[in-house]
């Protein structure tokens, strides 16, 4: 799962510069390229503003990923069944992986996974802000799985035609298991309608309360969206935030009848005009407290991913301590 | 002779209740790749308990099912060893709270599967044909479990002087619950006189070799026995266990008859 659209600012892209007045031979190639819907690879020339656009984006993507995993590692002691057990922690799994695909992209561009969680946990670095909700019931897994992944997945498959070519690829893996998720998630939905009537009421909860989160994660309206169109320059994003959550909209509603379950809108009706469902206002400035750090689990996510890394530095002083005794004694030995 | 059931449980609850401690660190290992590695412990785990839960329930007939013996049967039912309950801490009451000590993990999962490994190979020849399939499969897993274990072992005890202390209070805290292995429960009795399972105290010698010489490689001692020895898999528990199971087990407790 991941992401919202990546273009929320944070302190790790905050001199986004103007590299140079005149354009030089490289920078010529690299804009003919971009403009030729061409890949750039690591190796490449490119301008210093999309190397940090980059960076910024695919780590927030990764740390997307990994606090990700805490929301739904929050059910996995208590899920129903065994086989749900297995569901779940398999998918959990899936996007810790996702997480280190993302980071060796973002490597790539001259960054360390250190560097990059340096930034994480010392706040400046944003993740989704869909995670700083919590999971308050065991239908919460099903719906992140057939919403949270859902809208990962409208962000993401154009991704996969971004110009850049590791995040591309990573993407294209990444999406296949985004989509698995999501079937998986909506399917242990349609069993608990199918079930008692306080499972129902329980994916009616869990629903209620991701909805309107689900659709804030395609990011602010096209009109406030502070790097969408040099992001659309560069072919880093292809379909605008607006574009992205209609979709997002048109293919869930049916879904939604099919499983049985009120989307908590009023206003949301076809309009036959548009070809498109009308909805109602998002509330952007829950949103935004809720990005700026005040949300009902900021500090609880960031806390917990804080803990995990400082418990575990002794684990990782050993690896290396290990590794680096291993190489003198080979050395040793050669000698 | 039929298959002993109660073997079969002993073997199930085994790994449900240590796939349930492997995966607490979800989200909270040390280095992500280890997050993914302990997951993929807890999922091989959790999938060899529900072939045997599986097969359990259908030796049982009636309308037992995997979930049934996973979920409805208390503490004083549960067969695994008390090893493989214990929280990922030193030795504290059922009620104390502590951090999860990596060392703590490691050294289990590698005791238990350092036994498991022998035991699974040998299971291949058991009498029951669905037993001895699950024993095929649960064999290259453990394998890896205790790959994965032994080298993180050998890491911890040949690391910082910080590790090597960590790995040897884990070691010193775990080893004396193995001793559980090495007695003979009715249900193993059982399952041995059928053919169905091997004499795990023939696998002794083999345990000890692996044991010491991984220690031997961590630069680790391994402490005598004395103590209590535990009696986990005839159902007598310590206290860690039944927190385990009230929290693994409230959902499904709380709407029994709901299919998930
Ligand atoms: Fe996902
Ligand atoms: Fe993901
Ligand atoms: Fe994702």
């Amino acid at each position: 799962m991941y992401t919202q659209a990546m273009d929320i600012p944070d302190e790790s892209g905050k001199k986004l510069a103007a590299v140079s007045n005149a354009p030089s031979d490289q920078e010529a190639a690299f804009e003919a390229r971009i403009d030729a819907d061409g890949r750039i690879e690591p190796q490449d020339w490119m301008p210093e503003a999309y190397r940090k656009t980059l960076v910024r984006q695919i780590s927030q993507h990764a740390h997307s990923e990994i606090v990700g995993m805490l929301p739904e590692g929050n059910w996995i002691s208590r899920a129903p069944s065994l086989k749900r057990k297995a569901i779940l922690i398999a998918k959990v799994q899936d996007e810790g992986g996702h997480g280190l695909y993302l980071y060796s992209a973002a490597e790539t561009l001259g960054t360390s996974r250190d560097q990059m969680l340096e930034g994480l946990h010392s706040g400046k670095a944003k993740y989704s802000s869909i995670f700083n909700y919590p999971t308050l019931n065991w239908a919460d897994v099903g719906v992140i799985g057939w919403l949270v992944d859902g809208a990962a997945i409208m962000n993401q498959v154009p991704l996969c035609r971004c110009s850049y070519g590791p995040y591309a690829r990573a993407m294209v893996r990444v999406c296949k298991e985004e989509s698995f998720h999501q079937r998986q998630g909506y399917e242990a939905l349609l069993v608990m309608m199918k079930g008692t009537e306080e499972q129902r009421a329980m994916v009616q909860d869990a629903v209620n309360r991701y909805w309107w989160k689900c659709l804030a994660m395609f990011g602010p309206p096209d009109a406030d969206s502070p790097h969408s169109a040099q992001g659309m320059r560069w072919g880093i994003k292809r379909i605008s935030n607006d574009d992205l959550r209609q979709k997002f909209i048109d293919a869930t509603v049916p879904q939604a009848k099919v499983l049985g379950v009120t989307l908590p809108d009023p206003e949301l009706k076809w309009n036959e005009a548009r070809g498109h469902y009308d909805y109602g206002q998002i509330d952007w400035a829950e949103f935004w407290n809720t990005v700026e750090g005040n949300g009902p689990c900021n500090k609880e996510r960031l806390a917990t991913r804080v803990k995990a890394h400082n418990d575990g530095q002794w684990v990782r002083d050993a690896a290396q301590a290990y590794a680096r005794k291993q190489k003198e004694r080979a050395l040793k030995e050669a000698a | 002779m039929s298959t002993p059931i109660d073997y079969l449980l002993h073997l199930a609850d085994n790994a449900v209740v240590l796939g349930q401690r492997n995966a607490e660190w979800c989200g909270h290992g040390p280095i992500l790749e280890e997050d993914m590695a302990l997951a993929n412990v807890s999922l091989d785990l959790i999938g060899q308990a529900r072939l045997l839960y599986q097969r359990a329930a259908e030796l049982m007939g009636g309308d037992a099912t995997e979930d049934k013996l996973a979920y409805f049967r208390g503490p004083h039912e549960f067969r695994n060893y008390t090893l493989l309950e214990l929280p990922h801490h030193g030795a504290l009451v059922g009620y104390a709270a502590a951090d999860r000590d990596y060392a703590t993990t490691i050294v289990r999962n590698f005791l238990y599967s350092a036994l498991m490994v022998h035991v699974w190979d040998g299971l291949q020849q058991s009498a029951d044909p669905s037993l001895a399939a699950i024993a095929a499969k649960s064999l290259k897993e453990t394998s890896y479990h205790l790959h994965h274990s032994r080298d993180w072992l050998v890491r911890m005890g040949d690391g910082t002087e910080e590790s090597h202390a960590r790995a040897q209070a884990a070691v010193n805290h775990l080893m004396p619950y193995t001793e559980e292995f090495w007695t003979t429960s009715p249900a193993e009795g059982a399952a041995v006189a059928a053919k169905v399972a091997i004499d795990v105290w023939a696998l002794r010698p083999a345990w000890d070799a692996l044991v010491n010489d991984a220690l031997a490689e961590a630069t680790l001692t391994r402490p005598n026995f004395h103590g209590y020895v535990t009696e986990g898999k005839v159902g007598l528990h310590s206290e860690h266990l039944s927190y385990l199971l009230g929290e693994m087990q409230g959902l499904a407790r709380a709407h029994p008859g709901a299919t998930w």
